[in-house]
């Protein structure tokens, strides 16, 4: 693994789809002449949601286009099970397409069903949009049709790519619940590329740090999810500092938040 | 009335609906208002023509009065010459429009779906499309005769461009961040072609073929100069010699008529073809 082979698109299906979602291997990735990681392992089983927390130009990004199947490796080996779904940080709905048919984008042409496509938008609260144009959904309203869209493939991989990072505060909120709620239901082994590190301790059970060409950090949320617990500002802390930002500023809202 | 009682600074809620019904009707009055407005010039340089060619400040071999335009139409449609030459005419633009239309939408969709297309004859077209097309009348004389078919091809030549032109940017400026997302969830490069490609290139398209058709109307002037007996842009041109302004006014009337049923035509399209489109969701509201 040490010479920098450009290896094809991740192999699909190969997973143990009963356990893994994701397995990576001392995975590698230069762009532009610069490493962005290298020496990566990587597992997401099913059922488990995985925060990936980076700055911008981390190279978080192109681990989720890598594991989209939209980039490949440099070097390193990996698997990726299928079907994997993502939702993107636009909603990308096809404009010339009512809603229901842009939730069956991803079922084969001749399995397409509306009620396949009814029942998910029911899930994400949409169910009487069916027939509305894209162009007339509000953001949150379309992000919750690019969600039906993953959802309504049952998938095995969900890759969330800064998906609430163009709504306002409380569409945010509500959008975060209904993902949380809808991931518990048809546990995906899921993948959140974000920046936020409220919005990665809210949902995830494991929140990942991508720095300096590596993962710097693997830890558990558990208790630490609730931000008013010593653990949980601990924890906040922590991503913070991992994060590198000024932790002057962070020790006045770690004060703030725990008490002794 | 400047001392109001307190009852009528604060009006039930149901004055206040009563109140509306007649202010509405009363702002639907001043659209209309407005939209006569707009009549108001025209109609009064009609009316000062009129009166300049009645007087007799204006010969009529300068310029015929209105009436005389209006009676040359109806002497033209009464003998049947109107008729016969807009048939004549709507079939040479119809064959050109649907040649020169067929091939830029063809051309376009291949450029913009294949970089190899582009590369192979987009220069080409670039070029071609600044060539001044009365300038290969003679040539088209010369090649293809003096009967129908230069006249069409002509008129073909001067439709592929638009078509081409709109259809390539249509095809192209289609986003490519949905075009990536039916990537991730499986769809083949036919299906997107067809299914997302197509449709979203379709307003960009319109906007081509409502040019050509524009163009088709206007190029029969230039093609039927050439050995014609019949058609509107022949009905345009004969009368030079015997000095009709009257019937050259009416055909330049006839046009501008054209061009409002062509928009007619594409606009009603448009609101059958893309009713997702925001600018028919915004009409319909």
């Amino acid at each position: 693994m040490n010479q920098a082979i450009r290896t094809p698109l991740l192999p699909v299906g190969v997973v143990d789809p009963a356990d893994k979602a994701v397995a990576l291997k001392g995975a590698a990735k230069g762009f532009g002449g610069r490493i962005l990681f290298e020496g990566l392992d990587l597992t997401i089983r099913r059922g488990e949601f995985v925060a990936l927390l980076g700055a911008s130009g981390s190279g978080k990004t192109t681990l989720l286009r890598i594991l989209l199947g939209l980039d490949t490796l440099d070097a390193g080996e990996g698997e990726v099970a299928t079907p994997r779904a993502a939702v993107f940080q636009e909603p990308r709905l096809v404009p010339s397409q009512p809603v229901w048919r842009n939730v069956l984008m991803g079922v084969p042409r001749r399995a397409r069903q509306r009620r396949q496509a009814l029942d998910a938008l029911a899930e994400v609260g949409l169910a009487d949009h069916a027939d509305a144009w894209p162009v007339t959904l509000s953001g949150g309203e379309a992000q919750r049709v690019a969600l039906a869209r993953a959802l309504v493939l049952e998938p095995t991989l969900l890759l969330l790519d800064e998906p609430f990072a163009a709504l306002d505060a409380l569409t945010r909120l509500k959008m975060q619940d209904l993902v949380r709620r809808l991931c518990a239901r048809h546990h995906p082994g899921t993948l959140l590329v974000t920046h936020d590190v409220d919005e990665a301790v809210r949902l995830a059970d494991r929140v990942l740090v991508l720095r300096d060409r590596r993962l710097t950090l693997d830890a558990t949320v558990g208790e630490a999810r609730d931000g008013t617990t010593p653990a949980g500002a601990r924890m906040r802390a922590r991503l913070y500092a991992e994060l590198g930002v000024d932790p002057l500023g962070l020790e006045a809202a770690g004060a703030s938040g725990s008490a002794p | 009335m400047t001392h109001a009682a307190p009852a009528s600074i604060f009006p039930a809620a149901g004055k206040i609906a009563l109140k509306r019904t007649p202010r509405q009707r009363e702002s639907r009055l001043r659209l209309a208002g407005a939209d006569a407005a707009r009549l108001v010039l025209p109609l009064v340089l009609l009316g000062i023509w009129q009166g300049a060619c009645s007087f007799g400040f204006i010969s009529p071999r300068t310029l015929e009065s209105p009436v005389a335009v209006v009676g040359a139409l109806v002497e033209l449609t009464v003998s049947g010459v109107l008729w016969e030459s807009l048939v004549a005419s709507f079939k040479r633009a119809s064959a050109g429009f649907l040649v020169g239309g067929g091939l830029g939408l063809v051309l376009g969709i291949v450029a913009g779906l294949w970089r190899t297309g582009e590369r192979a004859y987009d220069a080409l077209l670039q070029m071609l499309r600044m060539v001044p097309f009365l300038a290969v009348i003679p040539l088209f004389v010369i090649w293809f005769g003096v009967d129908e078919e230069p006249k069409v091809l002509l008129i073909a030549l001067a439709c592929i461009f638009p078509v081409y032109l709109n259809t390539f940017s249509g095809v192209r400026n289609v986003d490519p961040k949905i075009i990536e997302a039916a990537t991730v969830f499986g769809m083949s490069r036919a299906a997107i072609a067809t299914e997302i490609v197509a449709p979203l290139a379709l307003p960009s398209i319109m906007v081509g073929v409502r040019y050509a058709m524009g163009v088709a109307l206007l190029s029969l002037v230039a093609a039927e100069q050439v050995n014609a007996t019949s058609g509107i842009g022949y009905l345009a041109l004969n009368p030079r010699a015997s000095l009709r302004t009257d019937i050259i006014l009416g055909v330049v009337l006839l046009y501008s008529v054209l061009g409002l049923a062509v928009d007619f035509l594409i606009r009603t399209a448009q609101s059958r073809l893309l009713p997702w489109h925001r600018s028919v969701l915004e009409k319909a509201r």
